[in-house]
């Protein structure tokens, strides 16, 4: 499966929206959460970011979703071609697609094409 | 211009940012997060210890030393920024370093940085120094002046690139939610960005 890897500033945020994607997603979706600085604040910790790849990376490719400023900068720096790559979505829903696409066995480009989608979706 | 002249950049940066740190901070309290001083202080005392602990042995290995560690270590945006524009000038630059070869790796870094951070001059960052100062490196190069007065007048066109940010509305980062409320404060990217480039031309004197 691909993996999927939630950067935020906050480390509550993260670990928060993981819990969300993976209550939706079910729990065998390979989602991992890098929030804050390596001190417990705000901010990117880019040890983190790579931690969390490493947990959930399978060999298919790892989406990462970045909140905002220095959480976008750390993912762009870890970016590697058809392996490793950044989704521009919102946080939360794109969090949520991209687990459920990604735990129900779709390829790197369908994760992040998922997301993506999300970038659009309505609510009302 | 040797491996220690790129040493002793860093660590007057590091003196500038900690005694300047106060005023970093002002300036992102303004219009941004406020910690830029706090975070760029930490970076630079932790490029310091990476510096003494590895003992590098080409300015390269300094610049990417220096880069690798802010990206470590910073946790706000100015740690990727700044840390891609050192590596990528660490990757750039050719031993042993001339003013045509140190003009060319600088240019690749502020390339490096316009490319992480989507930035373009006049977007009110720290785009807005590094650019000019990168032109006016090239431009010392193309007129054959001495390594002081090249990196004289590139801090020079920081100085000058960091306070035409404070008439601009904000493009990027935090600062760009405020709208036309960014207008009237100089940008704190490019002030940390002047402080680096008044280091190296003190360093070389």
């Amino acid at each position: 499966m691909v993996g999927v890897v939630l950067v935020s500033h906050s480390a509550g945020l993260a670990a928060e929206a993981m819990a969300l994607a993976l209550g939706i997603a079910g729990p065998d979706a390979p989602v991992a959460a890098a929030g804050g600085t390596s001190d417990n604040g705000l901010g990117t910790s880019i040890d983190r970011v790579e931690a969390a790849v490493r947990s959930v990376d399978q060999g298919h490719g790892v989406v990462l979703i970045p909140d905002l400023g220095s959480s976008v900068l750390t993912a762009r720096l870890l970016e590697e071609e058809e392996r490793i790559v950044v989704a521009d979505v919102p946080f939360v829903e794109g969090a949520i697609a991209a687990a459920v696409a990604a735990g129900a066995g779709s390829s790197l480009a369908e994760v992040l094409e998922a997301a993506e989608e999300s970038r659009a979706f309505r609510k009302l | 211009m040797d491996t220690d002249l790129f040493v002793a950049w860093f660590e007057e940066t590091a003196r500038l940012v900690r005694e300047e740190r106060d005023r970093l901070t002002r300036l992102d309290a303004a219009i941004g997060d406020a910690d830029h001083g706090t975070n760029l202080d930490r970076g630079l005392t932790e490029v310091c210890k990476a510096l003494a602990d590895s003992a590098p042995e080409s300015a390269a290995e300094v610049l990417t030393t220096a880069g690798t560690t802010l990206i470590r270590r910073v946790g706000g945006a100015s740690g990727p920024l700044y840390g891609s524009v050192f590596r990528q000038m660490g990757k750039a630059l050719l031993t042993p370093v001339t003013l045509a070869g140190f003009s060319a790796a600088f240019e690749a870094g502020v390339v490096a940085v316009e490319r992480l951070g989507k930035a373009a001059l006049g977007d009110k960052t720290m785009v807005d120094a590094l650019a000019p100062a990168s032109r006016a490196l090239a431009l010392a190069v193309r007129d054959g002046v001495s390594v002081q007065e090249a990196l004289d007048q590139a801090a020079r066109a920081a100085a000058e690139g960091a306070k035409a940010t404070i008439p601009m509305q904000a493009r990027k980062g935090r600062a760009s939610y405020l709208g036309e409320r960014s207008i009237g404060h100089e940008d704190p990217g490019a002030a940390s960005a002047v402080l680096f480039m008044t280091a190296l031309a003190t360093v070389a004197g």
